[in-house]
């Protein structure tokens, strides 16, 4: 197999601005997402990842100018999340410059909105967004629920049986985060990442937790995710993305190293 | 030079329009780049580049739907023999047939079936999605200066579906997927490129130059 396992950064994004600013020396204005963008894609990151935590719908149209100013300037692939509701939502994402769009909320509420996606759009841009938390006791045989609003909202819903659902229904990607692990830095849930890309036909990209290089080792060599996402590692300047691919290469993983600079 | 990117509602044109623009730029052609809806400017183009992205019987419906797009194109590139590049949908709309939900009738440029990707090994994901090497079968101008084979630079690929080419002779590239996937088609003036020159970073920058530049 040559396809490389993918690594993809991901910014939050709110009202138009980088949340948590990136730290870059060479950056002239950390909290710009298109100049975040633009180091990412020198760097060889494999994709590009925003996440819109505006809460103002007044607000919600800066992130259509933040996409289509990074498309301009960017020529890596770009999936953008948070408050997609509706077919006109994932059409202004994808006509701004996106190249997929993760549905999450709206997802659990109305996973028929999944198929309507898919059939418009194609399965290859819609990527459903899954954030999971370990529900069983310690001991008993691990269950994960969906969990909404920031992991505050539990639905009761089957972590593993609500990824075979939305691929059934059209989800061309999974995107899966362990909110007993995002913000730990302890490493990506395994368990739970391996029972969804496991039970599901179409890539994984595993989130939540990472703290160091090992960890993105982990969630491909053990998790079979295809994609890893991280934040604060990166933002942060803890490591650089060719430090990660050359790390995740030395131990056995397929990567992309031409695009490193 | 005038070069006419087709927009008939498929997605995201905008990266398109802008890493041409960009491969113009860096390679110094001088070159108008027109996103565009009309069949006259693409009648009237020098060069014709049909991207698209979802399912092949949408984007070709969408097509057909724009008044007198498909005869423009026709024009174009089969009568007045313009350089043509197909990206993603956009290449395989090139084929004799299209087997994704329905089966439909493309341009037939390239005879051959799109077919879904079955590859042998049964835990690799459908879609492929992400960077993979190709393997180029014979040297060709669109490849110039870049560097392919398993060392060699990655292009992206978003798809689930690929052109099963009839005529070995009309594939220039292939990439590995539990087996060779067509990643490259070219016949005559005609290109298309089943992954995404403009989200290709390196590879698509200079794959875009020398097809501003391709004299077929």
């Amino acid at each position: 197999m040559t396809l490389k396992a993918r690594i993809i950064p991901c910014l939050d994004v709110k009202d138009g601005r980088v949340v948590k600013g990136v730290n870059f020396v060479d950056l002239v204005d950390a909290g710009d997402p298109v100049e975040s963008a633009r180091i990412y894609d020198a760097a060889g990151a494999d994709e590009l990842c925003f996440l819109d935590i505006t809460a103002s719908s007044d607000n919600r149209d800066t992130i259509f100018d933040v996409v289509a100013r990074t498309a301009e300037q960017c020529f890596m692939p770009l999936t953008v999340g948070g408050g997609v509701r509706t077919v006109s939502d994932i059409r202004k994402l994808l006509l701004a410059g996106a190249d997929k769009v993760s549905i999450n909320t709206t997802a659990v509420k109305n996973p028929e909105f999944v198929a309507e996606a898919a059939d418009k759009f194609g399965n290859q841009c819609i990527v459903v967004s899954i954030d999971a938390k370990t529900v069983s006791a310690d001991g008993e045989k691990a269950r994960w629920e969906i969990f909404t609003h920031g992991g505050r909202t539990p639905t009761g819903i089957d972590a593993v049986e609500f990824a075979r659902r939305v691929v059934d229904l059209g989800a061309g990607e999974i995107m899966l985060t362990s909110m007993d692990r995002d913000g730990t830095q302890k490493g990506y849930n395994i368990p739970l990442t391996r029972a969804v890309a496991d039970a599901v036909t179409v890539p994984v990209i595993a989130s939540g937790g990472v703290g160091n290089l090992d960890h993105l080792v982990e969630g491909v060599r053990d998790g079979h995710a295809t994609a890893v996402l991280a934040a604060s590692i990166f933002h942060f300047g803890t490591y650089t993305i060719s430090e990660a691919k050359r790390h995740m290469a030395d131990a056995g993983i397929a990567m992309r190293l031409d695009g490193a600079i | 030079m005038r070069v006419a990117i087709i927009d008939y509602g498929s997605g995201n044109l905008r990266s398109a329009t802008k890493a041409f623009e960009r491969a113009a730029a860096e390679s110094g052609t001088d070159a108008e780049i027109v996103l565009t809806g009309a069949a006259d400017v693409v009648a009237g183009a020098d060069r014709v580049v049909l991207p698209g992205v979802g399912a092949f019987a949408d984007c070709r419906g969408g097509l057909a739907a724009v008044d007198g797009m498909d005869q423009a194109l026709r024009h174009a590139v089969e009568e007045k023999t313009r350089p043509f590049l197909g990206i993603c949908v956009g290449m395989q709309l090139m084929a004799t047939r299209g087997l994704e939900k329905t089966v439909t009738p493309g341009f037939d440029w390239v005879s051959g079936d799109v077919k879904l990707i079955e590859p042998s090994d049964p835990d690799l994901k459908i879609p492929q999605i992400g960077w993979n090497t190709l393997t180029l079968k014979r040297p060709h101008p669109l490849f110039d200066g870049i560097k392919t084979g398993p060392d060699g630079l990655h292009a992206y690929f978003v798809h689930s579906y690929y052109l099963d080419a009839a005529n070995d002779a009309d594939v220039l590239a292939e990439t590995d997927y539990g087996g060779p996937v067509t990643a490259v088609v070219v016949r005559e003036n005609r290109a298309g490129t089943q992954f995404h020159p403009e989200k290709s970073q390196a590879l698509g920058l200079a794959l875009i130059a020398n097809f501003l530049k391709w004299a077929p």
